[in-house]
């Protein structure tokens, strides 16, 4: 049953939640504006905008599905959640998947805009039309499969588990027990505002405008899909998950080992994915609609990704494939980033014990619960390392610890790292797809010649495609060409790729925007020292000089500030 | 970068694709720079700023491929041209026209699509992150186009559909264009086998993919190789060229014990089913027109199956002694996966509107003297069925 009163694809409602009241509004966007921000990402940026102008104080908390969200195209499952990060003091977004977005748009809603503060834990439900509150101050350090296990959802739900509880700064909101919105303690936002938990069920179809076009356009999409060894491949993500970069990103000399003292780490033949294949046997699980299917879970839980597989192995000097599991097991129940985790142990480890081993399964435990050793890591790797005088030992850019990919290796990434409107992400620039890949073309990873553009390019892609809520694994096969034609196809509407380049280039700079306003700059985006002094280090000239030609690209001042003129020319407000 | 806009320009001329002195090539970094003065950069440095992409080229390519699109552009009803080859299928969907070079249509055209093809026979395309990514295009546009100039002329000769103007003697150019270098070519691969180390299976495939691009059967991003020594496939990467394989070979253990193999190419599935299924020790896979345009070449125009072919064709169809079979690129249902490795014997299988591939078990020499054979013998098929 399609909804009434609405155009196709969007649904041209979004939930506005004051947690104070416990009342709600809804909010009905101009046309306009879903066209210049699309959905997911997009969004997040112009409503923090503007909730930001009306109520400076206020750090609302946003669950916004791409645009794409909750159709039947393969990848078009994601849902952007933001805030200002504890941790990072950013602008954050965070992409995850599951059936979260996909049934908050069949419930009917374009997005869940969540401010004030509970006193008690509540926990809010969202079914079709109808909006809820219920208790949850018995869920209260709870691990996650156990918070699960009591709510039950019907559709899909959205929790935060013990580390949020404690005040972990790097503690996730985990969807549908599996799926992991990360990185930037946004766990810790929604637990600051005494918000447990959200259930959303949807029971209607989003509408589409040209149901043979759609097919069409995915029957192209999947084409390229089945075409991409990354994805499809025996020993692609659809057979290991991202685990299958492990052997890879090992012999291209790229993974990080001892907090990126260097990359060298001689047990990786004997943690690599055929040998959690091996020890933890597995199947296969993930999103909607998804022909990868990148997650793998077995009797001992689920299984870790590439960054958790590196950083709590390579990274702090763990040659125990039953450790990795289990650290993975334990950040997962208790709801904490596995790299952020790893990195500060990693940085515990350089700076308190000199490289000698650590209990790490009863340091992570200590970390979730704020106790012991582990309180003084709940700030992250960076607040713990500037308490000790030595900010060189954390690895991080604005405050996010950085992935399993040393830019050392693969120069694209250090532009990735100190652009990234989320501080040390890759997943902006996504220079894994070119400079690793080889998608949509291999570039010479040892260079900064064109990187800057590319990085600037591909931030624009990425954030239209965060923005119609597709997953970055899509873009190891296809590109905004064959995503314009499945949007117009579900909404009847006349994009181009170009198009969907501008409404990327606008949501990026937006994003700029509001970090210039909570004081980040040229300053910030930089790399930790150790990149540049290093054996085999980045020449600072060379990236100096790639950065200043970002910001040339961008439309930024050299010193990294939005520009009036760049911001009026994107259909952007000014700062006021 | 100014070293990756010359280079791409070489082999647009050393692929004959094009005339040295034609090529336009336009990169943007901080700056566009182009490889020449033109009175035309100004036009297409709009495009470019309006695009906001990082490279183009705009060129009228070398003749046939010149004649080959200028009638076909000419004579086509609607604004796209719609090759069924696979790299059409996958890649490019469809080729716009355009009219003349004009900012607004050029950039309306090029914001859907990779590249497209003028009236008077010019071809550009655009590289969102690079020159490479914009020569691939180009190189995609002219073969495509030359398959289904080849596919259009034969229809035409059997009545089966009219084609206008002066196409015998484009086919004929075409024909003598690709047999005047194809023909005299007479260089084998030399390396020796059996190979007694890792170097001297990675050195016979790089020769082997050098020999291939050289003799005009493939431009060089149309195929893969690999060769299987001590229970290590050694195949070529994802989306690399042919003639430049040194430092782009995944060494890749044959029980999947290692993943490296998630950079080779997207046919490592089907390598790696041939070595476990045949007993064979070298596979070369390349794209040459020939074989290509004889593999789509059918009189059933009323077929249930016309259309797509490409996964539904229920004949058991051959050139020569050679099978042809259907698969769409990569793995997964109705991929040549579930075909190639079933029906690979003897000198190799074209599968349909892709190419061939050829495998053996006793190193480079043979195999590629088969692919030569069978794209010779695809010609002469193809020839004595039109004139």
């Amino acid at each position: 049953m399609p909804h009434s009163n609405k155009s196709y694809g969007w649904t041209g409602k979004i939930l506005l939640i004051d947690l104070c009241t416990q009342k709600y509004e809804v909010i009905r966007p101009e046309e306009n504006i879903y066209k210049s921000f699309l959905g997911g990402r997009g969004l997040c940026s112009y409503y923090m905008r503007e909730i930001k102008n009306l109520m400076p104080s206020e750090i609302p908390l946003l669950f916004f599905p791409g645009a794409l969200t909750g159709t039947k195209i393969p990848f078009a499952v994601k849902t952007i959640i933001s805030s200002i990060s504890p941790l990072t003091k950013t602008f954050f977004t965070s992409a995850v998947g599951g059936f979260f977005g996909w049934h908050l748009r069949k419930a009917g809603w374009d997005g869940i805009i969540i401010t004030g503060k509970s006193q008690n834990q509540i926990g809010l439900t969202v079914k079709d039309e109808n909006v809820s509150f219920f208790d949850c101050n018995d869920l209260k350090n709870k691990k996650a499969s156990d918070i699960f296990h009591k709510l039950k959802p019907e559709g899909s739900a959205a929790i935060t588990s013990i580390a949020a509880d404690n005040g972990v700064a790097f503690s996730n909101i985990i969807i549908d027990k599996y799926f992991f919105a990360g990185r930037g303690g946004l766990g810790l936002v929604m637990a600051n505002k005494g918000l447990k938990a959200i259930e959303v069920y949807g029971s209607c179809d989003i509408a589409v405008h040209d149901s043979e076009n759609l097919s069409k356009g995915i029957e192209d999409s999947m084409r390229l899909v089945s075409a991409s060894p990354s994805l499809m491949g025996e020993l692609g993500f659809t057979e290991f998950g991202t685990s299958a970069l492990y052997d890879l990103i090992f012999s291209r000399n790229i993974m990080p080992a001892k907090n990126f003292a260097g990359r060298s780490f001689p047990e990786a033949e004997h943690l690599n994915a055929w040998n959690f294949k091996n020890k933890y046997p597995w199947e296969k699980t993930g999103c909607p609609n998804c022909p990868i299917l990148c997650k793998r879970i077995s009797s001992e839980g689920l299984l870790p990704e590439y960054n958790s597989m590196a950083h709590f192995s390579s990274l702090i000097d763990n040659r125990d494939i039953d450790i990795v599991m289990e650290a993975n097991r334990l950040c997962n129940e208790t709801g904490m980033d596995t790299i952020s985790a790893a990195s500060a142990i990693a940085c515990y480890r350089e700076l308190k014990y000199k490289d000698h081993s650590i209990d790490i399964i009863q340091l992570l435990k200590e970390i979730a619960f704020a106790s012991g050793e582990g309180k003084l890591l709940i700030k992250g790797s960076s607040e713990f390392s500037k308490k000790l005088s030595s900010p060189e030992s954390s690895m991080n850019v604005k405050g996010l610890d950085l992935p399993a990919f040393d830019p050392r290796g693969a120069y694209g990434f250090s532009l990735a790292y100190a652009t990234s409107t989320r501080g040390g992400c890759y997943l902006q620039a996504y220079p894994l797809s070119h400079e690793i890949l080889r998608k949509p073309i291999a570039t010479d990873r040892f260079s900064f010649e064109g990187k800057a553009r590319i990085t600037k390019l591909n931030e624009d892609m990425n954030a239209a495609m965060d923005s119609l809520g597709l997953c970055r694994f899509s873009v190891n096969a296809f590109g905004l060409e064959e995503c314009a034609k499945l949007l117009n196809a579900v909404t009847g509407e006349d994009f181009t790729a170009g198009d969907l380049m501008n409404c990327g280039e606008r949501i990026f700079y937006n994003e700029r925007i509001i970090n210039y306003t909570l004081g980040f700059d040229s300053k910030d985006d930089d790399l930790p020292e150790r990149f540049f002094e290093s054996e085999n280090a980045i020449n600072r000239d060379d990236f100096l000089k790639a950065r200043a030609n970002y910001y040339l690209i961008r439309g930024l001042s050299p010193e990294g500030k939005p520009l009036e003129t760049k911001t009026r020319e994107l259909k952007l407000k000014w700062l006021e | 970068m100014a070293g990756v806009k010359e280079k791409y320009l070489q082999k647009l001329i050393s692929q004959r694709l094009c005339n040295s002195t034609d090529p336009l090539v336009g990169f943007l970094d901080a700056d566009l720079q182009w490889n020449r003065e033109s009175d035309k950069t100004e036009i297409l440095s709009q495009v470019v700023n309006s695009l906001g992409v990082s490279a183009i080229i705009y060129s009228i390519p070398r003749e046939p491929y010149k004649s080959m699109i200028k009638y076909l552009a000419s004579y086509e009803e609607k604004d796209f041209l719609k090759p069924e080859d696979t790299e059409t299928r996958t890649f490019l969907h469809d080729i716009p026209i355009a009219q003349n070079l004009n900012v607004g249509e050029l950039t309306q055209k090029l914001k859907k699509r990779k590249g497209l093809v003028l009236k008077d026979g010019s071809v550009i395309a655009q590289g969102a992150i690079g020159v490479e990514q914009a020569f691939v295009t180009f190189s995609s546009i002219c073969f495509s186009l030359f398959v289904k100039f080849m596919c259009d002329f034969y229809y035409h000769r059997k009545n089966l559909m009219k084609m206008e103007g002066e196409v015998e003697e484009i086919a004929k150019k075409a024909i003598k264009c690709y047999e005047d270098h194809l023909l005299p070519f007479d260089k084998m691969p030399q390396s020796p086998y059996p190979f007694e180390k890792e170097d001297d299976a990675i050195a016979a495939i790089i020769e082997a993919g050098s020999l291939t691009v050289e003799s005009g059967l493939v431009d060089s991003f149309f195929g893969n190789i690999s060769c299987l020594f001590e229970n290590t496939i050694y195949i070529s990467q994802t989306g690399s060229s042919l003639d430049e394989l040194e430092g782009y070979i995944d060494p890749c253990p044959i029980d999947n014990s290692k993943t490296n193999a998630i950079t080779a190419s997207s046919e490592f599935s089907t390598h790696r089913a041939i070595y476990l299924k045949k007993k064979f020790n070298a596979i070369l896979h390349g794209h040459p027109k020939f074989s290509v345009i004889y593999s789509m070449l059918c009189d059933k125009i009323n077929c249930p199956n016309r259309g797509k072919c490409h996964i539904s064709c229920s004949d058991r169809r051959f050139m020569k002694d050679v099978p042809i079979v259907t698969g769409e690129v990569g793995r997964g249902k109705n991929t040549l996966l579930q075909t190639v490795p079933e029906y690979i014997s003897g000198r190799g299988v074209i599968v349909f509107g892709h190419g061939v591939f050829t495998a053996g078990g006793s190193g480079f020499y043979e195999i590629f003297r088969n692919l030569l054979e069978i794209e010779k013998e695809a010609l002469w098929a193809y020839k004595d069925l039109v004139f």
